[in-house]
This record gives C-alpha cells, structure tokens and sequence, in this order.
C-alpha cells in the first residue's frame, strides 16, 4: 500500500472531505487516498483504475475499484452522484483536459485535482540548462513519461476563468512537501485545487 | 496448473424437500429434491459458506473428483480447494445442481410422482428466481442462514446476483462473473435458435432422445462462448486433410471441434433441461418489475460486490458487466469491478488465469467468515 505518509496533497484532501460524504478518486492506484478517506473521514468511496496491477492492489486493499478508462470519459456515472471527485496527479497524463474537467463537475458537486507545476523554479532551472525537468513531481524521463500535457498554476488559474470554473481552495507545496505562501507559480512543485461550477 | 491438489475425493448428496413449491409459471411441484456437494468445513458460527451457482450445462459436482471416477473433476476445481481462490481452508463451498437440470436435482429426467414416470417435457418452465428460492431451501437444511457469499459465472452470475435483491438478509457477497442484468435480443435469438434444433428433431417429437438437435444446440453455443481470436488462434483454416475435397465432410479443423463438441454433449445432456436452461436466461430480467430502472432493482441489496467480465467476450460482453456496475454506484453499493484481458470469450470465467483467479482471490481473502 503506498505510503500516505509524505502525500500531504492527501492530508488536505482528506481536510475538504465531510465525515459520511461520497467521493470518487479518479486514477486511484492501489486505493490508498480512497482507504485514508474511509478511515479517517467515514466517507464513502469508489475510485476508477485502469491498470490491471493497480486494479488487483486495490481489490487487494478492499476498496470499491471500478477498471475503466478515463480517457472514455465517466458515462458510467450519474450527474451529482458524489460529492467529491478527486483527480490526483493524474490531469497532465489525460489528452482532454477540459472533457474531464467538464465531467469531473457533472458527476461530482466539487472537484479536486492537482498536478505538477511545471513553472516551478528547479523546472525553469532544468529547462534553462538544457534539459528536461526530473524530480518527486514529474519523475519521468521525457522518453517515457506518460505525461501529455504541460502546464503551470498561471495556466490551470487561466483554463477556470475560460471555463467558468470557481476555485474554492487551493494548495501549493513545494518539492519537500512544504506549503508554499506565496508566488505560487514559481516556488510551487505541486499544486492541489478544490473547484466547482 | 491450478494450487495445490484440489480438494481430492467428493461426494454427491441429496436433500429432499416436502413442501410444494410455487413456481414463477404458476406451476406447482408437489416436493423436490436437491443434488450437492460440498467442499471445506462449515465453521461452528455457520457463517463461512460460500454457494457457488452454475451456469447453462453446469451442476453440483464443482471441484474434486468421485472415488469411482477419478476423471470426472468438477467443473470448476482450478478455483476451489485449499489455498486456491475459494479457499477451502477458509471457506465452506456448496455446489447445487439447478432445479428441472439434468444431475440429480429433481428435473424433466427424474420420475413424477404423480404419473409415476419421468417428468420429460412435462416438467415445468423454472426461473432463475425460482432456483434461488430452491437453493435458499438448501441453505436451510445445512443450517446457512447467510452466505459469506454467491458466486457464480454467466447464468451462475444471473443467480449470484438474484440472491441479493431477492434474499438481501441472506448474502453478504455476490461474486457476478461475465454475467449481465437481462439478455439482449440477439442473446435471446441465439437461444432460440437452439432451442428450436431440439424441437424440431422429429425424435423430440417421438418421445426420443433428439441427438441431432441437441448437437446443433451445443455447435451454436460453442461458437458464441469462443471469441474471433480465440477461434483464429486455435483453428484458423486449417484443413483435416491438408486440401480440399470438395465435399461436405469435415474439412476444417473447426467443424471437427464443433461436431466433436455437439457429439460429446448430445451423448449426455437432456434435451429438456436443456430447453429450460434457456428460458430461464431469457426470462431473468429483474429491472422489469421496478420500470426498467436497474437501479431500483438492486437497491434491496445488503451485499457488497464483485463484478468480473472479459474482454473478448461477446455473448456478456463487459458493457453488460458495467451496466450492473452503474446501477450499484448510482445505489452507493459497494462494488469492485475488474474487466480481465482474455483472449477465450465468454468461456474465460472457467479457465484459470493468474490475473483474473489474483482478483478473486484478494476480494474473497477480505471476505470476512
């Protein structure tokens, strides 16, 4: 089971989520942020998996995983079935951005989703001495990061006001998993938003 | 090769049952009786037994094999015994054989007490709900208040499913493998088309085993329980006689499968259980009765679930599996579903595959008895 220790993106989830609330967590891996929601905050949880190993990890794990792909969208979902729907490091690996998002806050009365600033400053730092940025965030190699979209905070900030999107809450961490308190978009390595229409 | 040795030398038993029974027709049977087996220990509790459902030409012998006939193993033993999936170290495993099936169960071969003859086409229609209702008699007589869980694939899974909205106190699992809530209209054609091989081989008519028809019966279902793939694979075009004879023998290695598969079956299965296998499938429809709404169906049940389906399998294809899935999340249910990549179509659920068994396994090891 992973470790939700050092996944402080987890613990202000679990901080937006009321005891007994439904949440469904988009590419949930082997279940653990959906385990931590359970326990910690009673809530009730379902989360969708396409990876068959991480589909056995959370059976494993005796939470409500669902095997589909995102990428298909969530027509299996009902319009404001949950209360929260969680989207968790996973938005720059998924091709339709603004599908997702639309359907994140069809199924769900909020949203949560983070993602890797890539504005942030060892990035920059990365990229100005020629190459791509490797790090906790974005651990991949160019040549085999299952990353598609490339985005900053400045940008996903921009994409809501398009999409008249309301940012609720947000949280910027840094590569130590430290809250970061200002300039966002060049001190922060992560950054957790709680949307809705 | 499946774990361990299986659950070794089975037996077959029998419980009778005195009370009429009232069937979804209409019809009455004046009693009944039940074949079982059953593999493992019923805990002092009675609360780790696991009933496992079967499917069209399924019964009770489930895993194991008879002293007298070592050959004869269970129908599903890669999946029973210890340390295997239904782990029988663990868990009490009960086969039973349907009502109006072929094995043992009170059904068109056995005799009619009112006649004193075999039942034959007599027998009445049974329904998917009746069996349950049969199969919750047989929980009594073994002391099973609640079952730690149902499980069964295609009609099995029909059945596994049933019991939770019909019997929702007495199911705490259902395990719902390459099932689907209803059948499709060309699922319903298929069956039709068989049935119609058995009534209309003039020896149905004259009372007599129809061999032709139930072969041309069991010819259709193979093809659709195999996928394209699978077919290419294992068959392609490749000849019998490695060229043409351009005649109406068998020349195609799958018309040898085919006829060999009808022959086997027509040398043993009954042509009227097997007609009445397939209106139960055509019949079960539970979202029928709360207005098509699925949903409202499955809302009774108490269980968590386990919905399994494959990806070649185009008789339940995975979209039935998520229409189930749908309906229990719309429900807040609990439910894990897993689409297994199989290249062996519907037959997938009864083939062992380490992926698919490690997904059975790890939900029944949570399954507390």
């Amino acid at each position: 089971m992973t470790n939700t220790l050092g996944r402080p993106d987890f613990e202000a989830i679990a901080s937006w989520v009321q005891p007994g609330e439904s949440v469904l967590d988009l590419g949930c891996g082997d279940g653990a942020l959906l385990k931590l929601l359970e326990r910690e905050r009673g809530a009730r949880c379902w989360g969708v998996e396409l990876d068959p190993a991480n589909v056995l990890a959370a059976v494993k794990n005796g939470v409500n995983v669902i095997q589909g792909n995102l990428e298909q969208g969530l027509a299996d979902f009902e319009d404001h079935a949950f209360d929260h729907v969680v989207l968790s490091r996973t938005l720059q690996t998924v091709r339709h951005t603004q599908g997702i998002l639309t359907e994140m806050l069809r199924v769900g009365r909020e949203a949560v989703v983070s993602f890797p600033n890539f504005a942030y400053w060892k990035n920059r730092m990365a990229v100005m001495a020629g190459r791509m940025p490797v790090s906790d965030d974005l651990p991949y190699q160019w040549f085999d990061t299952p990353n598609v979209r490339f985005f900053t905070i400045d940008d996903f900030d921009a994409l809501c006001i398009e999409m008249g999107i309301v940012v609720r809450e947000r949280m910027v961490l840094d590569d130590q998993g430290n809250l970061v308190a200002e300039e966002h978009n060049f001190l922060g390595s992560l950054a957790v938003y709680r949307i809705k229409r | 090769m499946a774990i361990g040795s299986g659950v070794g030398i089975v037996e077959s038993r029998l419980a009778r049952f005195a009370t009429p029974l009232r069937l979804r027709s209409g019809a009455t049977l004046p009693g009944f009786e039940l074949a079982y087996e059953t593999y493992g220990e019923l805990n002092a509790a009675k609360s780790n037994a696991i009933l496992v459902c079967h499917a069209l030409s399924g019964h009770h012998h489930v895993a194991g094999h008879y002293a007298e006939a070592p050959q004869n193993v269970g129908w599903w033993d890669n999946i029973v015994g210890p340390g295997r999936p239904l782990d029988t170290n663990r868990f009490f495993v009960v086969g039973v054989n349907n009502l109006g099936g072929c094995h043992g169960s009170t059904g068109p071969a056995v005799v009619d007490p009112a006649t004193g003859q075999a039942w034959g086409s007599k027998f009445p229609i049974v329904t998917v709900e009746d069996w349950v209702t049969a199969q919750a008699g047989l929980a009594d007589h073994l002391g099973i208040a609640q079952w730690a869980a149902t499980i069964g694939g295609s009609l099995g899974g029909m059945q596994a499913m049933q019991w939770t909205i019909q019997l929702p106190a007495r199911v705490r699992h259902a395990l719902v493998i390459a099932a689907a809530p209803k059948l499709s209209a060309e699922n319903i054609a298929f069956n039709e088309v068989a049935r119609q091989a058995i009534l209309s081989d003039p020896d149905y008519a004259l009372g007599k085993r129809p061999e032709r028809g139930l072969r041309l019966a069991r010819m259709l279902g193979h093809i659709t329980y195999l996928s394209d793939d699978q077919m290419a694979d294992k068959f392609g075009r490749r000849l019998r006689h490695g060229e043409y004879r351009y005649g109406f023998g068998v020349e195609f290695e799958i018309e040898s499968y085919l006829r060999y598969q009808g022959d086997k079956f027509a040398g043993w299965f009954d042509a009227d259980t097997y007609l009445r296998m397939t209106k139960a499938l055509d019949y079960y429809d539970p979202a029928a009765a709360c207005g098509d709404d699925l949903a409202a169906a499955l809302a009774p049940a108490q269980a968590q679930f386990l919905v399994v389906s494959f990806s070649t399998d185009w008789r339940f294809s995975p979209a039935r599996s998520r229409e189930i899935v749908r309906a229990l999340v719309k429900n807040g249910q609990d439910v894990a579903y897993a689409e297994i990549e199989s290249q062996h179509g519907h037959d997938s659920f009864l083939m062992e595959d380490a992926h698919y068994h490690g997904i059975v396994a790890a939900y029944l090891k949570n399954v507390p008895t």
